[in-house]
């Protein structure tokens, strides 16, 4: 609970004052949390009202998803990094914003995906565009050319470690306007009109090229999955 | 429906988007056409092993300076107000 370091410094009850005696510790107590845990909605209501515990919770319980959702957009670690710092700090600062009219998780994402997305064009202002590449010479025909019987569980061919290492490398092989498309509608769930909000692009062209992205890592996992691989 | 059509409507089949009757369509082709079935089949499949791979557990040295800078940056938040 190292949040309740920063909550006691500012004591709004006497509560939170008699925890502020503590503060010098190097471990300050904890803040006992009266919110159940598992209820998402409970914990953002709290982290509003200013429970730090809350939103630790919050940060604990979503963190490895959004790294991974970082890494996969700017393949970069040190870019992942700073893109969840920022995403969870602007969370955290713009709460009062949050209606509650979807989860909190996918309002995070939105705000992860923002931030991703502006690392990127920091980084490689020329080539990253939300527009369909006008070089991408990868049509249907080429896309569907390798037609191959993968089994019924391919994936369980491989370790957790090293099946994760074949996902980040082709998704990563993707344009970032396909991957983007991708991670928001397939892996995170988030609904066409929404990631064509937050992408700013039409439903037609999150509709198209989620069917290109699918198709691209289609093809790109046939090679690691395919029965001939393994017989 | 034929194969170029399969293709069209792939997405929207995947993701049960499709209507009563174009699915019909779309489940006869692909009864006849062992090309379309197997497309379709491991389509699904990419997206079924994107959404179930579990993420890898954080590292603890980025999770503590994820928590340190989240500490860091509340510190400061909280003496400007």
């Amino acid at each position: 609970m190292l949040y309740s370091a920063v909550q006691a410094q500012t004591p709004r009850s006497v509560f939170e004052a008699a925890i502020l005696l503590n503060l010098s510790a190097p471990n300050p107590r904890p803040l006992p949390s009266v919110v159940v845990r598992d209820d998402e909605s409970a914990l953002v209501s709290a982290a509003k009202s200013g429970d730090l515990g809350a939103f630790e919770e919050l940060v604990n319980r979503y963190e490895r998803k959004i790294f991974r959702l970082a890494m996969h957009i700017t393949q970069n670690r040190e870019d992942a990094e700073d893109v969840m710092q920022d995403a969870f700090m602007k969370s955290y600062q713009n709460l009062d914003r949050f209606q509650g009219d979807s989860r909190f998780y996918t309002w995070l994402v939105r705000i992860a995906v923002n931030e991703a997305l502006m690392k990127l064009r920091k980084r490689r202002p020329n080539q990253v565009s939300l527009d369909e590449p006008v070089t991408d010479r990868d049509n249907q025909e080429t896309l569907l050319r390798e037609i191959e019987d993968w089994g019924p569980s391919p994936e369980q061919r491989f370790a957790q470690t090293e099946l994760n290492s074949i996902l980040t490398q082709v998704i990563g092989e993707l344009e970032p306007i396909f991957r983007v498309v991708f991670l928001l509608r397939d892996v995170e769930g988030v609904s066409t009109e929404d990631t064509a909000q937050i992408l700013g692009i039409s439903i037609p062209a999150v509709k198209s090229r989620l069917l290109r992205a699918r198709l691209k890592l289609r093809q790109r996992l046939n090679k690691y999955f395919r029965r001939s691989q393994t017989q | 429906m034929n194969c170029k059509r399969v293709i069209v409507e792939l997405s929207s089949y995947l993701d049960g988007a499709l209507d009563s009757g174009a699915t019909a369509d779309l489940e006869r082709h692909l009864s006849n056409c062992s090309d379309c079935r197997l497309v379709v089949d491991t389509t699904r499949k990419t997206i079924q092993i994107f959404c179930n791979a579990e993420p890898v557990p954080l590292p603890s040295d980025v999770h503590d300076r994820l928590h340190q800078a989240l500490l860091e940056r509340l510190k400061r938040r909280i003496k400007k107000a």
